[in-house]
């Protein structure tokens, strides 16, 4: 019987407790942020889209090989001894043309891992958090500032530049040889 | 002539409102009891131990994130001291106080997610929110720190990834202000309320011999009324200089290792957790986070198995290294997959509403089960 | 009053009557089931630190056009398996169960709808009609879960009317009367008449109703609640273990139909309440009418009143609901047969005891 009563007194009483809690929150003023219109202030090292500065890059392929899913891909072509790349914004000189340097933004699992090894921090993340796309192919973003036609000349130049490397090779050596049999023949002579 | 009688199967199927994840149980029922309950997983099941083993020691810390994406840091964490002790790497103390600062966050941040979801599942809509709200502030000390709020990246095999902002000691003090009432405010809302109590109490009963014999750890454990937690029976980075007591369940409203115990276990835990950031933000030496951070991580041919407390049990890392660069073998003992195969035995004879009760007291993430 | 207006312009009798029934439904019910929809959400976000709908109309007071938009353009899906006549009767008559109830309510002083002598009585054989509606539901949609979820319901109304009748019983004893519109009558004068505070009277006897009349109210508060299955008792509405309870089958129109009945529903037991213990549609004050010498505008101000008592006893209901968790299956029939059953009974007898002394 006193546990009866208990109860009935235990139940009213926690269920007013709770009703007190309730009520007390309908004047506290909402946590709300009414997104579209209002927009929260992201921290500074937040991380979101990223972003490459050619300019600065390199080529050393460090990002590519530290990303987890591999959504980075870097192709390069070795430059001409002549030809002037220009230096980065910490002062090394540019040795490789970049022709390729393409991140799938959708693969991307926002890590960072990738803006660590970069030796010219080129490459970082911005606080831009609204880039959907209608097609899944836009998501696939191409840094390189090369035109297409460009990129094709790179390649056969710096092809062409080891054919004649090689070719010339083959003369002096082939020169080279000849002088060693001449030479052989005038001592045995 | 005898009737008789079959048992009825009956599927609560991948997609539940109340499964937590892509669950699937099978309920074989006679007339309402249940007689028999078949969990099936592997819904999410993405290939972790098999992935790892061909990435680098650094690259594989995004993926054990993602394992149990309630709790991130502590997946960091054990792995990180995992690799430490096979290289044999030093860590400074700063970094052992900010891991171990971050870690009590996220402890505090996983439990609110189970209270609200397990008050959700039994009715009560409100406290939902309430946790959320709170668990907000926590995840937003988190984004300041590394620039994430869900899966981090954070912790690094040997040290941690940023220093700490320089606004965070102070936030974070604020914070545990701000939550200390909150606590207090979601026991009268939730915890001492009588139709809670009724409906988790007595229901559930998990005796200490059947949870040791299972392997049960964490909350669950300790709800069963046995004094056992990693951070003091087994200590691992700095946890032996803070002042804390590990909560254990008594059976005050009904009997012991009930699922109110389970539940109450956890919301005790919070309150610990927040005197262990007290003292270790009142104690935290000064240093450089980044310099015992490897340039490349090759460590010598061996194998570890290190154990970190989760807020949902242990964590345990087994890592089998041949001196390359990549793990040979990783082998991850997830604490709610041991946790989960326990519950044919907690639902005996009961009806099938109290499976969501107790399925919701055990705490589980598909992410930990199915790796 | 309205009645004599009506039949007078019709120069019908029945043409009268059913204008005259018809229009507390037309005016101020339908627009309040629209209203009280939207003050859930509203109630509910506030409750839990959020905001609720703000994007249609000025802070979303249109959300529920929007919504009554959206359903009304769904697909009506009736499958064969389905008992067609069942399927397509069981939310009309769910509707007519919940509206038939305010027949008998006075809302003011100067209407009411038909002013039958057996009041309250007609108002819960009414509301019973609601179970043959849910049953016709549960079955009729070929579905396992969905008729063991409608059994629930119906074990659940029927076994939480009879405290309420019990209840009713005991403040039938008090006043004599069955009429709801002679018992708002005879609460009138000030707050202190009203039946919770034990009732027109002077004398020993109205302080010693006190104390039971209160437990009185709560025993009918909680078994109304049970009636309309709000939470906590609300199995029917939600998880029923596994699917959705009786109105799973149902899409468009019809489901949307089943809701405005919940709400008028929890309308009218709010408005039963509020007559039966705190006074129905006399104000706790004075009249303003009365002061000021205007006659007319008392039956107004009396609407005031009753359309402010239904609503902050609605309001009190949507409080509860986001305050409290759910009760199992067996512990609310445990509730209403081992608690409030008995405290009614006893409630009873001594109100009776008293009453007669």
């Amino acid at each position: 019987m006193k546990e009866y009563l208990n109860n009935i007194y235990s139940a009213l009483f926690t269920i007013f407790v709770g009703m007190k809690v309730t009520f007390k929150h309908l004047f506290v003023p909402s946590v709300t942020i009414q997104y579209p219109d209002v927009k929260l202030d992201l921290p500074e090292r937040e991380r979101n889209r990223l972003y490459v500065n050619m300019d600065d890059c390199i080529g050393c392929d460090q990002c590519a090989r530290a990303c987890p899913v591999n959504c980075i891909e870097i192709e390069t072509v070795k430059s001409l001894p002549e030809e002037d790349l220009g230096k980065t914004s910490n002062g090394k000189k540019k040795a490789l043309w970049v022709t390729k340097f393409d991140i799938d933004i959708a693969k991307c699992c926002y890590c960072q891992l990738c803006v660590f090894p970069c030796p010219t921090e080129c490459i970082y993340m911005t606080d831009v958090y609204e880039f959907s796309e209608f097609e899944r192919n836009n998501l696939v973003y191409d840094f390189v500032t090369l035109t297409p036609d460009e990129r094709v000349e790179k390649k056969i130049n710096f092809e062409k530049f080891e054919a004649e490397k090689a070719a010339q090779k083959a003369a002096a050596a082939e020169a080279a040889a000849k002088a060693k049999a001449e030479k052989k023949e005038d001592n045995k002579e | 002539m005898a009737l008789k009688t079959e048992e009825m199967i009956l599927n609560m199927g991948p997609q539940h409102p109340s499964t937590h994840g892509v669950l699937r149980l099978e309920l074989q029922l006679e007339g309402e009891l249940i007689v028999n309950i078949i969990p099936h997983i592997g819904y999410l099941h993405r290939c972790f131990e098999k992935h790892a083993e061909a990435m680098t020691y650094p690259q594989v810390i995004p993926y054990t994130d993602r394992m149990d994406y309630l709790a991130s840091m502590y997946n960091e964490f054990g792995y990180a001291l995992a690799v430490e002790k096979l290289a044999g790497i030093e860590v400074p103390e700063r970094v052992e106080y900010i891991r171990v600062i971050m870690g009590e966050l996220q402890r505090i941040a996983s439990h609110l997610v189970a209270i609200g979801t397990y008050g959700a599942d039994i009715g009560a809509f409100t406290p939902f929110l309430f946790c959320f709200r709170d668990r907000e502030k926590i995840l937003s000390l988190f984004e300041m720190t590394c620039g994430a709020r869900l899966l981090y990246n954070y912790i690094w095999i040997g040290g941690v990834s940023h220093d700490l902002h320089p606004d965070f000691l102070r936030l974070t003090k604020e914070f545990i202000d701000y939550f200390r009432p909150k606590i207090k405010e979601l026991n009268d809302l939730l915890s001492y309320n009588k139709i809670f109590i009724e409906r988790t109490a007595n229901v559930g009963i998990l005796p200490l011999d059947v949870a040791i014999n299972y392997g049960i750890t964490g909350p669950m454990l300790r709800a069963s009324g046995m004094k056992w937690d990693l951070r003091k029976d087994d200590p691992y980075s700095v946890y032996d200089k803070f002042d804390y007591d590990i909560p254990v369940g008594d059976g005050r409203m009904g009997t012991v290792g009930d699922s109110w115990d389970r539940y109450f276990v956890r919301v005790l835990e919070m309150e610990e957790s927040l005197k262990i950031i007290e003292q270790a933000i009142a104690n935290i030496p000064e240093g450089d986070v980044t310099s015992a951070i490897p340039k490349r991580v090759k460590p010598p041919v061996g194998q570890v198995y290190s154990r970190v407390e989760n807020p949902r049990g242990e964590l345990g890392y087994f890592i089998m290294s041949n001196g390359t660069p990549n793990p040979l073998r990783i082998k991850v003992r997830g604490p709610s997959f041991v946790n989960l195969a326990v519950i044919n035995e907690l639902c005996k004879n009961l009806l099938v509403a109290d499976v969501i009760t107790i399925l919701g007291s055990i705490d589980i993430v598909l992410g930990e089960v199915d790796r | 009053m309205i009645y004599d207006f009506f039949t007078n312009l019709f120069n019908n009798q029945i043409i009268g009557i059913i204008i005259s029934a018809a229009l507390p439904l037309l005016l101020f019910i339908l627009p309040f089931v629209l209203v009280a929809v939207l003050m859930e959400r509203k109630v509910s976000a506030h409750m839990q630190d959020r905001l609720g709908p703000m994007r249609v109309g000025y802070h979303g007071i249109l959300q529920t056009v929007a919504d009554l938009l959206k359903l009304l353009q769904k697909e009506d899906i009736v499958a064969d398996v389905n008992d067609k006549p069942l399927f397509n009767l069981a939310p009309v008559i769910v509707f007519a169960g919940s509206y038939a109830a305010f027949a008998a309510i006075p809302f003011t002083g100067a209407y009411i709808g038909s002013n039958v002598d057996l009041g309250i009585i007609y108002i819960i054989a009414a509301t019973g009609l609601v179970v043959a509606g849910i049953l016709m539901s549960g079955w009729a949609s070929n579905n396992k879960y969905t008729l063991l979820g409608a059994m629930r319901s119906a074990a659940q109304i029927i076994s939480y009317e009879i405290p309420t009748i019990l209840v009713v019983l005991s403040l039938i004893m008090i006043t004599g009367t069955m009429n709801l519109e002679t018992l708002s009558q005879m609460q009138t004068g000030y707050f202190w008449n009203w039946m919770i505070l034990g009732g027109p009277g002077t004398g020993l006897d109205k302080f010693l109703f006190i104390p039971f009349t209160v437990i009185g109210f709560l025993v009918i508060y909680i078994s109304t609640l049970a009636e309309v299955n709000r939470t906590p008792f609300d199995i029917p509405e939600a998880e029923s273990e596994l699917v959705s309870g009786y109105h799973t089958e149902y899409s468009g129109m019809k489901f949307s139909i089943f809701f405005l009945a919940e709400y008028a529903n929890m309308f009218a037991v709010s408005a039963i309440v509020a007559t039966l213990f705190f006074g129905g549609y006399q104000s706790p004050f004075g009249y303003l009418g009365n002061t000021l010498g205007a006659h007319w505008l008392i039956p107004i101000e009396q609407f005031f009143w009753f359309t402010v008592k239904g609503v902050f006893f609605v309001f009190v209901q949507m409080w509860l609901r986001w305050t409290l968790p759910r009760l199992r299956v067996d512990q609310l029939m445990a509730v209403c047969w081992k608690y409030l059953i008995p405290i009614a009974f006893v409630n009873l007898i001594i109100i009776g005891l008293i009453t007669v002394l």
